[in-house]
């Protein structure tokens, strides 16, 4: 499906990171990163393996923290934040994770209904029943409420994954890897799953990926990691029209043009 | 040339990396440390997971039970079938009631109640506890504004603390029985008789310290089980590595605790 137009506020960044660093032992993996994500803008972080891309939305989201820089998100600075506020901010932000991160001892509607009952405290149970059914039926699996994760296929399970952010309804989402291990179509149906998400939940997103596809896709804008920085950002042809041997090999392997 | 790498000087090689070791054992000591006070600054500060502790009660109980029954009874049995001779040799069968029941409620019901929760229990929270951080559900839990240390941890070593000490009186009943089994088919004593000389030579304190050995062996396991899990990584070979160590951790510090409330319990008999 063709990407519709959408809104984006260019004079609202959502989230502001200036001169970020994190080295892992001797290891640096970002080396002084710079970014902006502007309000209702889906923003697509292509790299190679192991270039810290999944470091980067975690250092976003608080998981991590960093050596050096600042990460200001939806106005608050991540890296100077007492537990509670990171708690409170952390409910805005939905984080898709690369393995869907279910939780496996808990049904579809467990996994669904925990943040909710967590975080909206006095909720009565027919709110928390049609919060469930309208994120299932967001992500078109309705029918696998009663289901466990070990039941559901590897696309499956990132929808529900994606329903599990959604129910709070977040204003900015971070997609890790959202169509890594997926066959083509199923790929393709993510993809419209995150434009779907980004107009009807008006949605700030971060999508790290290193399929091109996905990103020609999904995209608003694209942000090459390399070396631990980002070296090259703009749309995406504006992106890949160059002859730089470390950006060339990614669109000569995903046979797009 | 850093030391540590010194081709060299392999005398000098070998201190440093009995200081590294050194340094990584107090460094983990330091962690444990934390860990503990991390679990007493959220166990008792609202919201509880009520709902989750028992739960987790009832998990730790029924994983446990037939284990526990069986070892008991046989624990029981043999216990007082090997004291026997003894005894006979000084024609003092009529105590063997007496003794089995010092055995078993000051020692043996709290300590083999405690070595099966930790090869069963605590192998399970490691795993457990382990595949969900190596699978990110942890980090899953905590950017949805949960708080999974509450959740996970807390519920868990409320849970083995609780129910450890009602598995070890579970232990010392099924135990008597092992031992009222064996007396009887040989001395014919009848139950109630049993059970009479059973209670005589016990006192106050033998309750109390068998509770207060049952409820800190009950704690390490939970606290133990949790912090190797929930600090796993590394995979698959992680999710292992946390269930070996939750049991081999376990059972080590439940005998060195049981030398140590038995030192001080001694000083007040």
């Amino acid at each position: 499906m063709e990407k519709a137009k959408v809104e984006i506020d260019y004079t609202n960044e959502v989230i502001r990171i200036r001169g970020l660093k994190k080295s892992f032992e001797d290891f640096a993996v970002l080396r002084g990163i710079d970014l902006d994500l502007y309000q209702g803008e889906n923003l697509v972080v292509l790299g190679r393996s192991g270039t810290g891309k999944s470091v980067l939305i975690k250092l976003i989201s608080g998981l991590l923290t960093p050596d050096h820089g600042t990460i200001e998100v939806l106005g608050q600075e991540v890296t100077n934040i007492t537990d509670k506020a990171l708690q409170e901010l952390r409910i805005r932000i939905g984080f898709s994770f690369q393995n869907s991160a279910l939780y496996d001892s808990m049904t579809v509607r467990k996994n669904l209904e925990f943040p909710l009952v967590r975080n909206r405290k006095g909720i009565s149970r027919k709110d928390i029943d049609l919060a469930v059914e309208t994120v299932l039926d967001a992500v078109g699996l309705s029918q696998t409420i009663n289901q466990m994760p070990s039941e559901l296929s590897g696309g499956q399970r990132k929808r529900i994954g994606i329903a599990r952010t959604l129910i709070l309804n977040p204003e900015i989402m971070l997609y890790d890897e959202p169509t890594a291990g997926l066959d083509p179509i199923t790929c393709i149906e993510i993809n419209d799953l995150i434009n779907e998400v980004q107009q009807r939940y008006k949605t700030s997103s971060i999508i790290i990926t290193h399929d091109l596809t996905c990103a020609k896709a999904t995209g608003d804008r694209i942000a090459m990691l390399l070396d631990g920085k980002f070296e090259r950002a703009g749309t995406f042809d504006e992106v890949f029209d160059t002859d730089d041997p470390r950006v060339k090999p990614f669109f000569d392997y995903n046979f797009i043009r | 040339m850093d030391s540590v790498t010194d081709p060299i000087n392999p005398e000098l090689k070998k201190r440093s990396t009995f200081k590294r070791k050194l340094n990584n054992f107090f460094a983990e000591v330091y962690r444990i440390h934390l860990f503990i006070i991390r679990f007493f600054k959220e166990a008792f500060v609202p919201p509880f997971e009520l709902k989750e502790i028992v739960k987790q009660c009832f998990d730790v109980g029924v994983r446990s039970f037939t284990l526990i029954t069986v070892t008991g009874f046989i624990v029981g049995l043999i216990f007082t079938k090997q004291s026997r001779p003894s005894l006979v040799t000084f024609g003092a069968t009529s105590w063997l009631p007496s003794l089995v029941s010092i055995a078993i409620m000051r020692a043996l019901a709290p300590l083999v109640t405690a070595l099966i929760a930790s090869g069963k229990v605590g192998s399970s929270i490691g795993a457990e506890l382990g595949s969900m951080r190596v699978t990110e559900q942890i980090d899953a839990m905590e950017v949805s504004g949960t708080k999974p240390f509450k959740f996970l941890v807390c519920t868990r070593v409320l849970a083995t603390t609780i129910t450890i000490p009602i598995l070890a009186t579970y232990t010392a009943f099924i135990g008597l029985l092992g031992g009222y089994v064996n007396v009887a088919t040989n001395e014919g004593t009848s139950y109630t008789s049993f059970m009479q000389q059973v209670f005589q030579p016990l006192v106050y304190l033998d309750f109390t310290a068998s509770l207060i050995k049952s409820i800190v062996f009950g704690f390490t396991i939970g606290i133990v089980g949790c912090y190797q899990g929930y600090n796993s990584n590394k995979g698959t070979e992680g999710v292992g590595k946390a269930a070996n160590g939750a049991v081999v951790t376990a059972m080590f510090l439940v005998f060195i605790e049981e030398i140590i409330i038995v030192q001080i319990a001694s000083n007040f008999r």
